[in-house]
């Protein structure tokens, strides 16, 4: 489980989070959601120990990552997996050689047990061809995909994916959700998924984060998201182009 | 730096990373510090030559002058700013766009330990392979003297090489040597510094990379003139 409390964020002047809490629970899929600029991809930060608060602290499975020495967050990122926006894979490095690092540094796996993971990864994300080819070789969908086959490579118990939908055509949007989806049900895994995309919150979350004005606005089940006295949640998602005309209430137009 | 020596037991992993770098710092670099060596010396003894000679001083005094300003002076700094500008702009280019590009921190998402990963390898091989360049810049720089000197008939191989020899002081090489040790350490962390702390994109980047440059050649030249006068 992974708890936030109270969490203050500023970069100099600018204040990001002020008084942010929030609990993810074990195998849910949460979505983290809000406008550009509203802290999203800061909070995720947070979590894996990229960035550090200025006031507040951040609980994996009870250790409080802010404060544990350097070498025991690297223990405790060892359960994370993070799809980042842009994939962030080497790109001196082959497709196959991105999926086999964390294995040949955090496992003890043979070679050839590392070669039969990596195939397997690059199956389950529907690339099973692209091994030999480099980052540069690759479209932005086909990159995060196997961006989250490195992910997953070390079998983690969190993953987390930031934006994983930007920039996607809605075809390979939609295969990246049966993604998230998928490795969810079948690896019972616990997902954070940081998007403004309100067409994937709708597909793949359990529960919602709404972020606005610095803060933590909304949390709570993704069905109970059209929440009509809530203004400012209402206009959010009713701004998404996919639920113009799908909201239950509405308006036709004259 | 305290985080960068903090995990020994990832040894096998910075291995190959060393080698690496050595390569791309050192042997890649052979070629254009060949050349600049060779010019340097040619024209260094050409201009003792054209100086001296109207005074009353023997020949040989131009190889008095030529091996030591090599061996003291000449290869080290020129080696360094070449190498400020090729493997400085470039390490910091290379780790500033894997900061805007997030693998800085997918490797440390990974639990690795990136600065170890990435910086030590780099300081590590710097410091190894400037001296070697160091030495390699000496001979190529003193052998272009030689060799114009014979060839513009300014004076022959073996007034030089007595020349050489009349004012030869053994400290001079290592004086050198610790020179060069000490700017392939300057060069290498300023742009290991530059690059890993990029912010920004491609213009940070451009910026990080400028600065490791510029910086670079500023701290050598400081660093050239604080080891004169300390050691000399």
């Amino acid at each position: 489980m992974i708890q936030i409390e109270h969490l203050h964020k500023s970069f100099g002047d600018l204040d990001v989070l002020e008084d942010v809490s929030l609990n993810i629970h074990e195998g849910e899929t949460l979505a983290i959601i809000g406008q550009s600029g509203s802290g999203k991809s800061v909070l995720m930060k947070h979590i894996v120990g990229l960035l550090s608060p200025d006031r507040g602290r951040v609980l994996v499975d009870d250790v409080d990552i802010c404060s544990v020495p350097y070498e025991r967050l690297r223990e405790v990122r060892k359960h994370f997996g993070v799809l980042f926006q842009g994939g962030a894979l080497f790109d001196s490095m082959t497709s196959e050689e991105n999926v086999a690092f964390p294995l040949e540094y955090f496992s003890s796996r043979s070679p050839a047990e590392i070669k039969a993971r990596v195939a397997e990864c690059l199956e389950l994300v529907r690339m099973p061809d692209v091994g030999p080819k480099k980052p540069a070789e690759l479209s932005g969908g086909m990159r995060k995909r196997v961006a989250l086959a490195r992910a997953i490579a070390l079998e983690p118990k969190y993953i987390l994916y930031d934006e994983p939908t930007s920039g996607l055509d809605p075809k390979t949007s939609n295969t990246i959700d049966e993604l998230i989806q998928q490795l969810a049900e079948e690896m019972n895994v616990t997902s954070v998924v940081v998007t403004h995309d309100m067409h994937s919150v709708f597909n793949i979350a359990d529960r919602a984060a709404f972020l606005y004005g610095k803060s933590l606005h909304w949390v709570g089940p993704i069905d109970a998201i059209h929440n009509r006295d809530d203004p400012v949640l209402d206009s959010f998602v009713t701004a998404s182009e996919y639920h113009v005309g799908t909201h239950p209430t509405a308006s036709s137009p004259s | 730096m305290g985080r960068a020596f903090a995990s020994v037991r990832e040894v096998r992993t910075y291995w190959t990373n060393f080698i690496t770098q050595m390569v791309r710092i050192g042997v890649e670099s052979i070629p254009i510090v060949a050349l600049a060596a060779a010019f340097t010396g040619a024209v260094l003894t050409v201009q003792t030559a054209y100086q001296l000679q109207t005074s009353f001083v023997p020949n040989t005094i131009i190889g008095s002058i030529v091996v030591p300003s090599m061996m003291l002076e000449l290869a080290a700094v020129i080696t360094a700013f070449i190498l400020a500008g090729r493997v400085g702009a470039r390490i910091a280019a290379e780790l500033g766009t894997m900061r805007v590009s997030e693998q800085i921190d997918a490797l440390e998402v990974m639990g690795l330990n990136s600065i170890s990963f990435l910086i030590l390898p780099r300081v590590l091989a710097g410091v190894v392979m400037f001296p070697a360049l160091y030495i390699f810049a000496c001979l190529i720089g003193i052998g272009g003297g030689l060799g114009i000197a014979e060839a513009a008939g300014l004076l022959s191989t073996t007034e030089f090489i007595e020349g050489a020899r009349q004012f030869y002081q053994p400290f001079d090489p290592y004086f050198g040597l610790i020179k060069s040790i000490t700017f392939g350490f300057i060069i290498t962390s300023i742009a290991c510094y530059k690059g890993y702390y990029t912010q920004g994109g491609a213009e940070g980047v451009g910026q990080s990379t400028t600065e490791a440059a510029v910086q670079s050649c500023v701290f050598v030249l400081l660093a050239d003139l604080a080891l004169a006068v300390l050691l000399l």
